[in-house]
């Protein structure tokens, strides 16, 4: 075989493979999957009211001091529902959880806390979607995993569940404790 | 009976987010109308399959055209400066033009640099060619062939 | 009737039988083709045969569970529903992932078959080697259908009482008509990369094999393209929002092998013709067929995000992509090992048609390659670094729109040139007249519109010179009859091809002005409002109540005037599609061979108005006219009767070879 045969012959399977190798690649992964623009960029700056406490606004400043979940959820949001048992969970094992009650209806997210347990430690009414809008957010749930220092270090698309803690968020989530 | 499907399809509009991709937008000139349509399709929907926020129904579609609309109309900001507010938001999936950068070096440049390979390869080919067409000068076939085609036509008439 | 009760399962057990035939039809004639054995050779066309009619009762059982309602098959029951029209699940049949693919399998065995019948004056082993590659394609995709996307399986033993309904976007016309066509040109290209594989098997790369391969390219290449076409159409009148075109990953899809095509059936002309550019068109068919299956994957493997894509699975898409992996490397290597390396001694000069169709080949692959690079880069990019990156028509816009206006530039210059050498003196005689045409007739619309737009004035120029070079090399030929007598003498291979030209001229028109001299307005209507757009004035009347077969809706009236004059009474709909609760526009349009007038409805606001949509849109009807034209071209060449005319071989493939000195005509 010639010489140039054998280039090509050896360019078309290195071309094959590269094709195959990225099509794999696509295919274990969900196109649709979009990675957050702020990761290892500090939360947003936000002056919002408290769902839960007539009056009173809760600030990024109240965020800080030690890692945390930022959970945005909804009572119009079905796998919300879904994955507050989970939350619940999680905050009794002493994980700090502060919710986003994104483009909702107060009195029904206040309602909502009231019968399935409230999770948060404390929850931002967002009901115009500011926040949301800040953070990248494109609907719920969606959760942002925080250091002591306010900077986002994780997000999540999807709901929070045993799986997702124990493969994805717990991991770095300890490790934040430990810095 | 038509009560209530009117009833029931008019709720069902509200639950879903499909607060229908025709606003009902001022404004003062034409120009800046093409420039926020232009701009807006530009623009993709993060959570649509593959539909800029112009055509979207999704709620977060509506969203970013209020937001493109306030910041062009309200705030007169030039069009880079509202991609790049919301690029700092949803990364760089949201513009459908992608970044002329180090990454999309191939993207952009790929094509050009193809086509001038290829012209490349054609000037190559034609000289070639011309050379060829040099060579065999006026005497196209030779002697032997001549007979050849004799034979074959003689073969053909033969045959029919 | 018990037995009625199984034909979903005979439609199975037909696919299987389906699947033999295709085995036997695979090898046994390859081998016979091998070892010179008539016996085996002869085995394709009977094998083809029997694959075809199974295919046929599988698809007629399928289509039979969708007319009888029975929802005990799964496939029918996840796309169908008992209120749905009647031509709506003839449709429905093709709907969805499996399906579509017992369609496309059914139109290869189709194909298949065709090739069977028309291929008398084949030598006997170029038919078998075409045919055992058609029948290796079709193990794949038959394998495919078994194994991973079985339409026949069923829900037993709690079936649903009713089907989910097929999806309301697919309810229209379109969809009939769409797939179908498509899969003919798909499938089609399978046919010309048969061929090509057949020749390096053989060791026969002529012009002869380029005379037979070519009209079974020209008719799948047609059929691609008025495909595509009708997608286009269909999505502009359905989805609500006047675009035709949005560079979606299934969308390009299509195009890329339509665009190969283009450059394949040129470079067949010259194979044919002058014997040379063999190799560029045994990989350009090799190309078309594999981009053709290219398309398969990414439109079913949900690798990239798409609203045509098919509900996706790893493992099927795994199985396209090991399909199409064995298939581009196979023939790759093959054609390294078998290309000829004898190159023709036949020389042309710059000036010379060999030139400007080497110059269409390059803009055509270019051109694909860009919309591949383009369509790949997000995953391209997602699996070197990670990054999430868009590409959409702001990007294929800029790169593709200049590399066709080339394109049409060569294509002019390209129809006068004569082969191997053409004089100088005689290109200027020619062209001088369609240049200096061109110009005044570009200027001179140019400057009849109110604004002055650049693109248009290009795409003016480039219109009129592809049309009148056309012009002018058929006045030439017919200079000694007299036009319209003369032109009765042309062939149809040669008309053929300036249909398609003039297509592609009536297209870029279409595509121009709708896109520069559209006006629109998206506001607020209340009903007595009347607003005006460009020439016209639309006045809201309200919407009301209605009720379809499957659907409600809100139905709105609006009256189109001119003037004072009503021109068109049009009824946008927001409609909500029971079963799936799904919301859907239908826009309400006047079409017209100038403009079309196009309205929909948004939302709902206070005291009966509506958020509405106008649009005007100038030529966009000419945008389809243009792909028909080229479509129709493309099926007039391939009846050219000299594709059928019993030529002893021996004489042409002889006369072919010594005959340096073609003639004029393509």
């Amino acid at each position: 075989m010639s010489k140039g045969r054998l280039i090509a012959v050896f360019a078309i399977l290195l071309g094959v493979a590269a094709f195959a190798g990225m099509a794999v690649y696509g295919l274990n992964n969900d196109p649709r999957e979009l990675p957050s623009a702020l990761i290892n960029k500090p939360f947003p700056e936000f002056e919002l009211n408290n769902l839960l406490a007539e009056g009173q606004t809760i600030s990024k400043q109240d965020l800080l001091g030690k890692p945390a979940l930022v959970n945005v959820w909804a009572t119009w949001c079905p796998t919300c529902r879904q994955e507050h048992d989970d939350l619940n969970k999680l905050a009794k094992q002493g994980v700090t959880i502060f919710g986003v009650n994104y483009k909702d209806d107060s009195i029904k997210a206040q309602k909502w806390l009231t019968e399935l347990l409230n999770p948060y430690a404390l929850n931002i009414s967002d009901p115009k979607g500011t926040l949301g809008f800040d953070l990248g957010v494109y609907g719920a749930p969606e959760t942002f995993l925080l250091d002591k220092q306010g900077v986002i270090r994780l997000k999540h698309v999807g709901e929070v569940n045993d799986r997702v803690w124990r493969e994805k968020i717990g991991p770095v989530y300890e490790e934040l404790l430990k810095q | 009976m038509n009560k209530l499907f009117l009833a029931l399809m008019l709720s069902l509009a509200a639950i879903f987010p499909a607060a229908a991709a025709i606003d009902t937008y001022e404004f003062e000139s034409k120009a800046d109308q093409e420039r926020f349509r232009s701009l807006t399709e530009e623009l993709r929907c993060p959570k649509c399959q593959n539909q800029n926020i112009a055509d979207s129904d999704a709620e977060i579609s509506l969203d970013m055209r209020e937001l493109t609309y306030r910041m062009m109309i309200d705030e007169g900001k030039t069009n880079d400066e509202i991609v790049g507010y919301l690029v700092e938001r949803y990364g760089d999936f949201v513009r459908y033009k992608p970044p002329v950068d180090k990454r999309t070096l191939l993207l952009w440049y790929g094509p050009f640099a193809l086509l001038a390979f290829a012209l490349l390869i054609l000037v190559v080919i034609v000289a070639r060619r011309r050379k060829a067409v040099k060579a065999l000068g006026k005497n196209e076939l030779s002697a032997a062939e001549q007979q050849r085609i004799q034979q074959l036509i003689e073969q053909t008439r033969e045959n029919k | 009737m018990e037995l009625a009760l199984y034909i979903p399962e005979l439609g199975h057990l037909a696919l299987i039988l389906a699947l033999c035939f295709a085995v036997v039809q695979a090898f046994f004639p390859l081998i016979g083709a091998w070892k010179a054995d008539h016996h085996w050779m002869s085995l394709g066309q009977p094998a083809a045969w029997g694959q075809f009619v199974f295919l046929l009762i599988s698809f007629a059982c399928l289509t039979w569970a969708f007319m009888t309602d029975d929802f005990t098959v799964a496939y029918t029951a996840n796309n169908s529903n008992s209120m749905l029209p009647w031509y709506y699940k003839i449709s429905a049949v093709w709907g969805a992932h499996e399906g579509s693919l017992l369609l496309w399998a059914f139109i290869l065995a189709g194909w298949t078959f065709a090739v069977a019948i028309f291929s008398r004056q084949l030598p006997e082993e170029m038919l078998a080697r075409v045919l055992s590659i058609m029948g290796m394609i079709s193990i794949g995709f038959l394998l495919f259908l078994i194994v991973t996307s079985n339409p026949f399986e069923r829900i037993l033993p709690q079936s649903p009482v009713d089907g989910r309904d097929l999806n309301p976007l697919l309810q229209d016309f379109g969809l009939v008509i769409h797939p179908p066509m498509l899969y003919m040109g798909y499938v089609g290209f399978s046919v010309a990369f048969a061929f090509a594989i057949a020749a390096l098997l053989g060791g026969k790369l002529d012009a002869a094999w380029a005379r037979w391969s070519r009209p079974w390219t020209q008719v799948a290449w047609a059929f691609l393209g008025l495909g595509i076409a009708l997608g286009s159409w269909w999505a502009y009148y359905e989805l609500g929002w006047g675009g035709w075109w949005f560079w979606d990953p299934v969308e390009n899809a299509s195009l890329m092998p339509w665009l190969v095509g283009t450059a394949l059936l040129h470079s067949l002309a010259v194979t044919e013709k002058r014997g040379l550019f063999k190799n560029w068109t045994v990989l350009l068919a090799i190309a078309a067929f594999s981009l053709s299956l290219l398309g398969t994957f990414l439109v079913r493997s949900g690798v990239l995000t798409s609203v045509h894509a098919f509900a996706s699975d790893p493992t099927r898409g795994v199985f396209i992509l090991v399909f199409l992996l064995v298939v581009v490397a196979a023939s790759l290597l093959l054609f390294t090992m078998r290309a000829p390396s004898v190159k023709s001694k036949v020389g042309f000069s710059l000036l010379s048609q060999e030139t400007l169709l080497l110059i269409n080949n390059i803009v055509l692959v270019v051109a694909t390659a860009m919309v591949l690079i383009g369509t790949l880069y997000p995953l391209i990019l997602d699996s070197l670094t990670g990054a999430k990156l868009s590409v959409g028509p702001p990007y294929f816009n800029a790169l593709f729109n200049p590399l066709i206006a080339i394109l049409m530039l060569a294509l002019g210059v390209g129809v006068t040139m004569r082969w191997k050498n053409t004089p100088v003196t005689w290109l200027v005689k020619m062209l001088g007249p369609v240049l200096l045409v061109s110009a005044a007739l570009s200027l001179l619309l140019t400057m009849l519109a109110d604004e002055f737009n650049g693109a248009v004035l290009l795409v003016y120029f480039l219109s009129a010179w592809v049309v009148f070079a056309g012009l002018r090399d058929m006045y030439e030929k017919t200079r000694h009859k007299g036009f319209w007598a003369g032109v009765r003498g042309l062939s149809r291979s040669y008309l053929g091809m300036h249909l398609g030209h003039l297509g592609l001229a009536v297209c870029a028109i279409g595509v121009v002005l709708s896109s520069h001299y559209s006006s629109e307005r998206d506001l607020k209507m209340a009903i007595g409002d009347r607003i005006e757009l460009g020439k016209y004035g639309f006045v809201f009347e309200g919407a009301e109540h209605y009720e379809g077969p499957n659907y409600i809706s809100d139905k709105g009236t609006i009256r189109v005037f001119k003037g004072d004059k009503q021109i068109a009474l049009l009824h946008p709909e927001k409609r909500l599609y029971i079963v799936q609760s799904m919301p859907m526009t239908e826009a309400g349009i006047d079409p017209g061979f100038t403009r079309d007038l196009y309205v929909a409805l948004g939302e709902p606001l206070e005291n009966g108005a509506w958020a509405v949509r106008l649009q005007v849109k100038p030529f966009v009807r000419w945008i389809w006219l243009g792909a028909l034209l080229t479509g129709l071209g493309g099926l007039l060449a391939a009846c050219d009767p000299r594709y059928r005319r019993k030529v002893s071989t021996r004489v042409k493939d002889a006369l072919t070879t010594a005959k340096n000195e073609a003639t004029t005509d393509v």
